[in-house]
């Protein structure tokens, strides 16, 4: 197991960082679905795998195809000619650094910070919970809801962005 | 894990395989064979008796042919993409169940791969990636038309995969379950859910075709428009890929389609003799192949824009309705349980009024 | 087994990687993939606490799909605006879009 998770903590890190730094846009968009597919073995090694299923088809099979879409429609730029980061990435790249020793500090400071896993109840449908859990009045009903409307919004302000109005 | 698990999976990863390869094989057969009978033709019937070594012949032909790669193609993702276009057409049919399981020795073998109990959403995820592969050839072969083909796919599909997982839902809310042999177990006494919800069915049949581009959803080769659209620039080995991967595809939404709808492995006797589970499951996906191949004789192609207009419009609301009908029915079935048979008629009702939708807009524009 | 501090750093470092690319990258479309990077990190976080803490209480998994939700917007949205000023400005460039400032 942990050797399992050190790989895929090395894939996911590595096809982040080509994310970010690779010219040709197509490219880092397929280093993101790498990356996206070690989240998913991540989630199904923490008995999530009702999301790690829901990782694949919502982010690699919409998300990402969405992106080399975008790419696609946007052509003039996928060479990458020019550079690929801004002249001030070095402050960037500090401020990032910052942020992962300020997080990694904090974390460390906290006292469950090497906690080892809660025990797995035993006969748990995880994901008859799950769906118990977004339609319980009690529980989250309104947040589901309220996720409902802001994917009707979204979906009504893209058509209307992006509609070639003539 | 002991070992003999492992060599029970391993048996049957290559049984699903080679039945897949061979499948491929005689479904070129078999299609062209069918096409020419449509047509009043023959079909290939030189190579061996009825032309049964034609599969043979081509595969000989395509290997021995000579792959050409474009000059200014991106040659790392033109050389991957028929792999990721082939890959999910094979580990999509992991999943199913071919009939149930039987007793082997001391042990039960179950007649699936992987029966994981959220299948039905492991068919979705896959679907969702077998894009890929065709945006990519499209892209990496740096030409304007197998560019064309894999935009129109990237769209095409991902319009068509909402529909495919409202049809989907209408499965699992049936069979109460996201495991495939639960919802096959479901079926049992010939209460198969085409019976219970055709509309359904017939949702999921048209979401399908448009998945796997086939007639008449197949604009992203649409030979007049885009020459050979994603695969124009592949020959040889590489565009046998496609092609396999192509009519794998066709094979395994059959698979689908039949689990989900059709009653799956179930036949009489079945739970005597488990394995004429699959006979049964062989002999519904060759009449759903056939219906395909019949729907590829006789319809044309329809235009790009009222492909997206058809899946958007209509076949998405309708998936919707369908959805809501089945809900609202199952929960009055608890009250009564004949209450179940309003849910074919009301979803027959919307089914018909859709399709009166259509007819009155094709006539208002005149296109009829 | 694992512990809980190996998720949350790996989690901790992509949301940097995905810091780093929002600020540094010139193509909008780039930016937007960092984006996808921080929330992925988020997710990672969630669900290693729920698995760590108490399985039994879903508000982890719960709160992964509301991002799962969130983030599918975001990108419908932002990706539309992308292409809406590749229409108008043929780049998609941020140093280029530079209307609003003398």
């Amino acid at each position: 197991m942990t050797i399992l998770f050190l790989i895929i903590a090395i894939v996911i890190l590595a096809s982040a960082v080509m994310v970010v730094t690779t010219r040709n846009l197509v490219h880092a968009a397929l280093w993101l679905i790498v990356s996206l597919f070690g989240v998913a073995v991540l989630f199904a090694m923490l008995n999530a795998g009702f999301l790690a299923v829901v990782q694949v088809v919502v982010y690699i099979g919409a998300i990402a195809i969405l992106f080399i879409f975008a790419v696609m429609l946007t052509r003039r730029e996928m060479r990458g000619h020019g550079k690929p980061l801004n002249n001030n990435w070095w402050i960037s790249a500090l401020l990032s650094l910052l942020t992962f020793g300020g997080l990694a500090m904090l974390l460390s400071n906290w006292d469950g910070f090497s906690q080892t896993p809660a025990d797995f109840p035993s006969d748990f449908d995880g994901v008859a919970e799950l769906g118990n859990a977004l339609i319980d009045p009690n529980q989250f009903v309104l947040p589901f809801e309220v996720a409902s409307i802001l994917l009707v919004a979204a979906l009504v302000g893209a058509v209307y962005i992006a509609s070639n109005r003539k | 894990m002991d070992w003999t698990l492992w060599l029970e999976l391993v048996i049957k990863a290559l049984v699903l395989i080679f039945a897949l390869l061979g499948g491929f094989a005689y479904l070129t057969w078999y299609e062209r064979r069918l096409l020419a009978r449509f047509q009043s033709r023959l079909g290939p019937n030189r190579a061996g008796p009825f032309g049964l070594l034609q599969p043979i012949a081509d595969a000989v032909k395509l290997i021995f042919k000579e792959e050409l790669t474009p000059a200014k193609a991106y040659k790392l993702v033109f050389f991957l993409a028929p792999i990721m276009t082939l890959v999910p057409s094979v580990i999509i049919a992991a999943v199913i169940p071919w009939g149930p399981p039987f007793q082997l020795g001391d042990r039960i073998v179950t007649q699936s791969i992987a029966d994981i109990n959220v299948g039905v959403l492991f068919l979705m995820s896959i679907a969702s990636i077998a894009v890929y592969g065709i945006v990519l050839a499209g892209w990496s072969s740096n030409n304007k038309y197998a560019m064309l083909g894999g935009l129109r796919s990237a769209a095409q599909m991902i319009s068509y995969e909402l529909t495919l997982g409202l049809a989907f839902v209408v499965a699992i809310l049936l069979g109460n379950s996201m495991n495939l042999t639960d919802i096959v177990e479901a079926q049992r006494d010939g209460r198969w859910f085409v019976l219970v919800q055709p509309v359904g069915a017939l949702i999921l049949w048209i979401a399908t075709l448009a998945e796997v581009n086939r007639h008449p959803f197949d604009m992203p080769e649409a030979e007049q428009e885009l020459t050979a659209g994603y695969h124009t620039e592949y020959s040889g080995m590489k565009f046998a890929l496609f092609f396999m991967a192509e009519y794998q595809k066709m094979i395994v939404v059959s698979a689908i389609l039949a689990t989900l709808f059709f009653g799956g492995y179930l036949g009489p006797w079945v739970d005597r003799w488990p394995l004429l589970g699959p006979v049964y499951m062989f002999l519904k996906i060759v009449i759903l192949l056939f219906i395909m191949i019949w729907v590829r004789a006789t319809w044309p192609r329809i235009r790009y824009d009222r492909l997206m207009a058809f899946g958007w419009k209509v076949l998405l609301p309708l998936a919707l309705a369908v959805v809501m009908i089945t809900a609202v029915g199952i929960l009055l079935a608890e009250i009564n349980p004949w209450m179940i048979w309003l849910i074919p008629i009301f979803s027959l009702i919307a089914g018909a009024f859709a399709s009166l939708m259509i007819d009155r807009s094709l006539r208002r524009k005149a296109y009829a | 087994m694992i512990p809980l501090s190996w998720y949350l750093i790996l989690s901790a470092a992509l949301f940097s990687i995905g810091l780093f690319g929002v600020m540094a990258r010139r193509n909008a479309i780039a930016i937007l993939l960092g984006i996808e990077l921080m929330f992925n990190a988020v997710n990672i976080n969630l669900v290693a606490f729920w698995r760590y803490l108490d399985p039994t209480i879903m508000n982890g998994q719960v709160f992964a799909i509301i991002v799962f939700a969130v983030a599918a917007a975001e990108v419908a949205v932002g990706l539309a605006l992308v292409i809406s000023v590749y229409r108008n400005r043929k780049t998609v460039v941020v140093d280029d879009l530079d209307l609003l400032k003398w």
